[in-house]
C-alpha cells in the first residue's frame, strides 16, 4: 500500500506542478484587483456588451464546427465499421496524420491556401467561380477549427463503432429493423459515449481557440479565447484575463456536466 | 405426412479459399426439431446463417414455404434468431427489447405489452419487465433472448449455441425447457451444436456435419446406433474403431479374431471399418470371451467404470459396470448386432479424418 503510494509520488507532483497549481494562480488572479483585494469584478466583466458577443461568436463558431465534425465522422464511422481491415486502417491512417503535423504549421498552411491570391481563389479562379473572401471570415474560422479538430471527433466515434458488437446489430435486423431502425433505435444510442466523447474534445478547444482565430481570422473575428489573451499579452490586466478563464472554466464544466447526463452508461470512448 | 417448410438446394459458401459449405442439401419439416451437429469451424453457424439471410450463399437456393428467398434480407424473414452471445440491446429494459420486433412491425401497444407479459412468463421470468440486461445472469439472459425471438411467432426459430456460454446443471435444465416451450409453441427449431449429447436428447433429426458436408442424417437413435461412416461414429459418443476384413457375410475379423456380425452384402475378404461401442464389450474370466486380453487402465467414473483392454494389438475402450483391475487377464466378447461394420472411405479428406481416428 505504502510502495504504491511512492510510485504514485511522481504523478502527484505532477499533477500539483502542472494543474493545482496554475489553476490557483488562476482563481488567485482572477478574484482579486491590481491592488490584490477581493473582488468579483473580474468574473463579472463577463457580462460587458463586447465580452458577451465574443462569448456569443464562440459558441456560435463552436457549435458549428462541432456538428460538421460530428456530421462528417459519424457517417465516415459507419463506412469504416463496414470496410475491411487494410481500407479501414489507411482511411484512418490519413484522418491521423495532420495530427503528427504541428497545429500552428496546419493552421498556417490553411492562411496561405485561403489569401487572396492563394491555391484555393487559384483554383476557384480556374473553375471560373467568381472570387468568394473567405479569408478574414468566420467561415475561414470554422475550417480551421474543423480542419484541426476533425481528428479528436472520428477517434472516438470510430472506436465505439467498431467495437460495437455485430450480432446486437445483427439481432435488430432479425427482429425486422430496416436500416433506418437500426440506426436510431440500435446504433446511435449504442454510440452515446463516442459522440460524447468526441463533442466534448472538439467543442471545447473550439470555444476556447484563439490561435485558429488570430490566424483565419485576422484579427476580425473575436472570441472570446482572444480577448483573454489580449488581456494577458497586450492589456498587460491578468486579473481580468484569469476573471474570464474562470467564468470560461465554470461554463464548460456545466456545459460538460450536462452533456455526460446523456452519456448514461458512463463509459467514455478513447482517449 | 411432414410439410416440407425449409430447404436448402446445393449451397455453396466459400470465405476466401476456404470452402465452408460444399454443395450442401437439408429439408427441414414443420414442427421438426432439427440439430446440425459437427466439430468447430465445419459450417454450422454458415449455415444457419445463410437460412437467417445473413450470409449470401456463393450458390444454390434458400426454399422457404416454396418461395426463393436466397436473396431476402434477413428483416424481410419471417425467421428469428437466438444468438449464441444472446446479443439483448444492452441500452434497453427487458421489456423493451423484446417489445422490439413488435414495435417494429407497429403492432398496438395493448397488444405488445400482453405478448410480453405472455413471453416472460413462457420463459419463467414473470414480473422482469422492467429490470436492467446487465441484472441479469446468464441464463436469465438467454431466457430474454428466446422471449424476444418468439413473441415474434416466428416460423422457425434459428439457435445458434444457445446454451454453450452455461454451466452443466443450467444447460440440461435448459434443455428440457427449450423442448417444452417447441412443444408448446409448435414452431420449427434449427438447432446447432457441438455437444452430442445435447444434439441426442433434444432432436428429431441430427445432421452430422464436417467439412462443409453431411455425413450423416437421421434420428438421434439412427445416429448412434448405426453410424455411417467412422467420423460419425467417432464423433457421437466413445466408441472403438478398428481396422476389420469382411471375411464373407456376417463373419468379420477384427484383430486376427474372427467374429459372428449381422452384416452383409460387403463382399469376400474386404477390408472395413469396424465400429464397437464401449458399453457393448462385455468382460469375462479368460477363455470365457473370442478374443482375450489385458486391462491396462482402469477409472470409475460415475456410472460406470472406463477400463482400456489391450487385446489383439489393440487398446480396446471399455466401460463396464463390472470393475477388473488393471494387469487382470479378460476375455471379451460383443453380440453380432453390436458390431457396426463400415465401408472404408473413399474421398481424401474422409481418409484424413478416418486416419485422426
Ligand atoms: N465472415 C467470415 N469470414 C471468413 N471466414 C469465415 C467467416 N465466417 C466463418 N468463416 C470460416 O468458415 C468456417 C466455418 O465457420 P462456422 O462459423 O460456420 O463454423 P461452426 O461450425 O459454427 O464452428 P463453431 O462450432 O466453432 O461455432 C471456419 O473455418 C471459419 O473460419
Ligand atoms: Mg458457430
Amino acid at each position: 500500500m505504502y510502495k504504491r503510494k511512492l510510485l504514485a509520488s511522481p504523478f502527484m507532483v505532477m499533477i500539483l506542478i502542472g494543474t493545482i497549481i496554475p489553476l490557483c494562480a488562476i482563481g488567485y488572479y482572477g478574484l482579486t484587483d491590481e491592488l490584490g483585494g477581493f473582488t468579483f469584478e473580474n468574473l463579472l466583466a463577463i457580462f460587458e456588451p463586447d465580452h458577451l458577443k465574443a462569448l456569443e461568436l464562440s459558441l456560435i463558431l463552436a457549435a458549428v464546427s462541432t456538428i460538421i465534425c460530428f456530421l462528417i465522422a459519424y457517417p465516415l464511422g459507419l463506412i469504416l465499421r463496414d470496410s475491411k481491415l487494410g481500407e479501414k486502417g489507411f482511411i484512418i491512417f490519413i484522418f491521423i496524420i495532420p495530427m503528427w503535423m504541428n497545429f500552428l504549421l496546419r493552421t498556417m498552411a490553411w492562411q496561405t491556401m485561403l489569401e487572396r491570391n492563394g491555391l484555393f481563389n487559384s483554383l476557384m479562379d480556374f473553375m471560373g467561380i467568381p472570387f468568394v473572401e473567405i479569408m478574414n471570415t468566420p467561415y475561414a474560422v470554422v475550417l480551421g477549427m474543423v480542419y484541426d479538430f476533425l481528428p479528436f471527433m472520428v477517434l472516438p466515434i470510430y472506436n465505439v463503432l467498431s467495437k460495437m458488437d455485430k450480432s446486437v446489430i445483427e439481432a435488430a435486423y432479425d427482429l425486422g429493423a430496416s436500416k433506418l431502425k437500426v440506426l436510431s433505435k440500435v446504433i446511435l444510442p449504442l454510440s452515446v459515449p463516442g459522440i460524447v466523447s468526441g463533442v466534448t474534445m472538439v467543442f471545447v478547444p473550439s470555444l476556447t481557440t484563439f490561435v485558429i482565430s488570430n490566424m483565419l481570422g485576422g484579427g476580425k473575428i473575436n472570441l472570446i479565447g482572444n480577448i483573454i489573451e489580449q488581456e494577458f499579452t497586450v492589456t498587460n490586466n491578468w486579473n481580468l484575463g484569469a476573471g474570464l478563464s474562470l467564468v470560461m472554466m465554470i461554463f464548460i464544466v456545466i456545459s460538460m456536466a450536462f452533456i455526460a447526463k446523456f452519456d448514461k452508461n458512463g463509459e467514455g470512448g478513447l482517449l | 405426412m411432414a410439410k416440407e417448410l425449409i430447404r436448402l438446394e446445393n449451397i455453396s459458401k466459400a470465405f476466401g479459399d476456404n470452402l465452408v459449405l460444399d454443395n450442401f442439401n437439408l429439408t427441414v419439416n414443420e414442427n421438426e426439431f432439427i440439430t446440425l451437429l459437427g466439430p468447430s469451424g465445419c459450417g454450422k453457424t454458415t449455415t444457419l446463417r445463410i437460412v437467417g439471410g445473413f450470409e449470401t450463399p456463393d450458390s444454390g437456393k434458400v426454399i422457404f414455404e416454396g418461395r426463393d428467398i436466397t436473396q431476402v434480407p434477413p428483416n424481410k424473414r419471417h425467421i428469428n434468431t437466438v444468438f449464441q452471445k444472446y446479443a439483448l440491446f444492452p441500452h434497453m429494459s427487458i421489456e423493451e427489447n423484446i417489445a422490439f420486433g413488435l414495435k417494429v412491425s407497429k403492432k398496438s401497444d395493448a397488444y405488445i405489452k400482453d405478448k410480453v407479459k405472455y413471453a416472460l412468463k413462457l420463459v419463467n421470468l414473470e414480473g422482469y419487465e422492467k429490470r436492467k440486461i446487465d441484472s441479469l445472469s446468464g441464463g436469465q439472459q438467454q431466457r430474454i433472448a428466446m422471449a424476444r425471438a418468439i413473441v415474434n411467432e416466428p416460423k422457425v426459430l434459428l439457435l445458434d449455441e444457445p446454451l454453450g456460454a452455461l454451466d452443466l446443471k443450467l444447460r440440461q435444465e435448459m434443455q428440457y425447457e427449450l423442448i417444452r416451450l417447441k412443444n408448446e409453441l409448435g414452431i420449427t427449431f434449427i438447432y446447432v451444436t457441438h455437444d452430442q449429447e445435447e444434439a441426442l436428447t433434444m432432436s428429431d433429426k441430427v445432421v452430422v456435419m464436417n467439412d462443409g458436408r453431411i455425413q450423416q442424417m437421421g434420428s438421434p437413435e439412427e445416429i448412434y446406433n448405426e453410424p455411417e461412416n467412422a467420423f460419425v461414429a467417432d464423433f457421437i459418443g466413445d466408441s472403438n474403431i478398428v481396422d476389420g476384413i469382411m471375411v464373407q457375410d456376417r463373419v468379420v475379423k477384427i484383430c486376427g479374431t474372427i467374429f459372428d456380425c449381422v452384416d452383409e452384402g460387403f463382399g469376400k475378404n474386404k477390408p472395413v471399418d469396424v465400429v464397437i461401442r464401449p458399453e457393448d464389450i462385455i468382460l469375462s474370466k479368460p477363455g470365457k470371451g473370442i478374443m482375450d486380453g489385458e486391462v491396462i487402465h482402469n477409472v470409475f467414473i460415475g456410472v460406470h467404470y472406463e477400463m482400456e483392454v489391450l487385446a489383439g494389438g489393440f487398446e480396446w475402450l471399455v466401460q463396464s459396470t463390472k470393475s477388473f483391475p488393471v494387469g487382470s487377464k479378460v476375455s471379451m466378447r460383443v453380440d453380432p448386432d453390436n458390431i457396426q461394420i463400415m465401408h472404408k472411405p473413399k474421398s481424401h479428406d474422409e481418409e484424413a479424418i478416418a486416419l485422426d481416428v
